[in-house]
């Protein structure tokens, strides 16, 4: 088995000058990644292999002689994921070592049919098991990127913002799912108590459709809202929304529906005993007196 | 053994649960409750329930009940200051608690339940 430790040692640097020679002709990203690094890549994953099989050989991959080529390639792998390579990009980069090095095998071997295809066949083993480790990590590493982005989609599309004393918005946008609901339900409610406000005003004007299930999620932060003692009012309701709320039969008798976002904050400012007058100054100021509250 | 205070305040009962609630402890209270609306003929009672972190469905159901037995008695029941993961929980359990008026905080339910008294009745309000 140490034969193929041998012959990848004794021919390094012309296993990977041709591997470089074969990868460049099968991967043209030389945008992406310069050839000197390629060239470093390859000979430390070179050592790191041999060194592999000389301690470990070339079957048992999980063997500790195999940790530096393990985490090297890993790390290779996912730095190619962060730059913009696809997967078949990744796994060919180890793929391409196969041509270079059963030809140097072949030339090695060539006297013993047995010896040759057994060490072609445990190399071929390797190297698939090694383009197999680049894949996972690639995959990981996207899957990574997915998640925290989700995360971050997440964190971005609740904010909960105050219109005036006492009164708060929460416009949402997208589709509500469980998992989003949990997010606004809470983000909502705790905004309540922080900024101790009587009325909350739900606008879905961004959510796309409403079906039972939105509905119900609906229903559960207005319910829940409702136990802390502060008062929900929907708005942005659309006409094909409200069609739909009818045709499904959902009731939302119990809450208050506006069409409008306007319409919401008009009616929770008089609910508070707050009234809109035009100041009777004109256009000089507009934004002075614009809402006093009502004398009682 | 332990028991949750409940102080009288003109017209009004005001209890404030501090401790984590156990079911005696419940039922305790609403036998407090009951006993102290008929001995001092209350006419609201104020529920602060902020330091309560864990609810079950016996208590969301035993505050319910209070709410409920206090009506019968002629006096009204706000709950204040409910926290967010106890309305979440309490909304997961399927306790709407329909018939307890909530407020923010206790100042929100004193006016809540002043507002309720006075309704039509302040001659009552200006004798306590």
């Amino acid at each position: 088995m140490n034969d193929l430790a041998e012959i990848i040692s004794q021919n390094e640097d012309r296993l990977r000058s041709e591997w470089i020679r074969t990868m460049s002709t099968a991967v043209q990203r030389t945008d992406l990644i310069s050839k000197a690094e390629i060239d470093e890549q390859c000979s430390s994953i070179l050592q790191a292999v041999v060194e592999g099989v000389r301690t470990s050989g070339a079957q048992n991959l999980n063997g500790a002689g195999w940790n530096s080529a393990r985490d090297l390639l890993s790390s290779i792998s996912a730095s190619r994921a962060r730059q913009g390579f696809s997967p078949s990009d990744v796994a060919t980069f180890v793929l391409s070592f196969k041509q270079p090095l059963f030809a140097l095998v072949r030339e090695k071997l060539a006297k013993s049919t047995d010896a040759l295809f057994e060490t072609i066949w445990s190399a071929t083993q390797l190297l698939d098991s090694l383009a197999l480790i680049t894949t996972d990590t690639f995959i990981a590493t996207r899957e990574e990127l997915i998640h925290r982005q989700q995360q971050e989609l997440l964190e971005l599309s609740t904010p909960v913002v105050k219109l005036w004393e006492g009164i708060l918005a929460l416009p949402i946008i997208g589709t509500l799912d469980s998992a989003r609901t949990q997010v606004v339900m809470e983000s909502l409610l705790q905004a309540v108590v922080a900024s101790n406000s009587r009325y909350a005003i739900i606008d879905i004007t961004g959510v796309p459709t409403v079906d039972t299930l939105v509905a119900q999620h609906l229903l559960k932060t207005i319910t829940a809202a409702k136990l802390m003692g502060a008062e929900c009012i929907i708005s942005g309701v659309r006409p094909q929304i409200a069609q739909t709320i009818v045709h499904l039969g959902i009731n939302l008798e119990d809450v208050i529906t506006k069409a409008k976002l306007s319409d919401a904050f008009a009616l929770a400012l008089q609910r508070s005993g707050r009234t809109v007058v035009r100041s009777s100054n004109g256009p000089a100021n507009p934004m002075s007196g614009l809402f006093t509250k009502r004398e009682e | 053994m332990e028991r949750i205070p409940v102080l009288r305040m003109g017209p009004l009962l005001l209890i404030t649960i501090q401790v984590d609630m156990h079911d005696k402890l419940a039922l305790q209270l609403q036998d407090d409750v009951t006993e102290k609306i008929s001995e001092w003929g209350s006419t609201g009672v104020l529920i602060d329930i902020s330091s309560l972190e864990i609810v079950d469905s016996f208590i969301g159901r035993m505050l319910a009940n209070i709410a409920a037995m206090s009506r019968v008695l002629g006096a009204e029941t706000v709950v204040v200051g409910m926290q967010p993961a106890v309305a979440i929980t309490l909304v997961e359990l399927g306790m709407s608690l329909p018939g307890v008026r909530t407020a923010l905080s206790v100042e929100a339910g004193m006016e809540l339940l002043y507002g309720a008294i006075t309704d039509g009745t302040e001659n009552e309000r200006s004798e306590a």
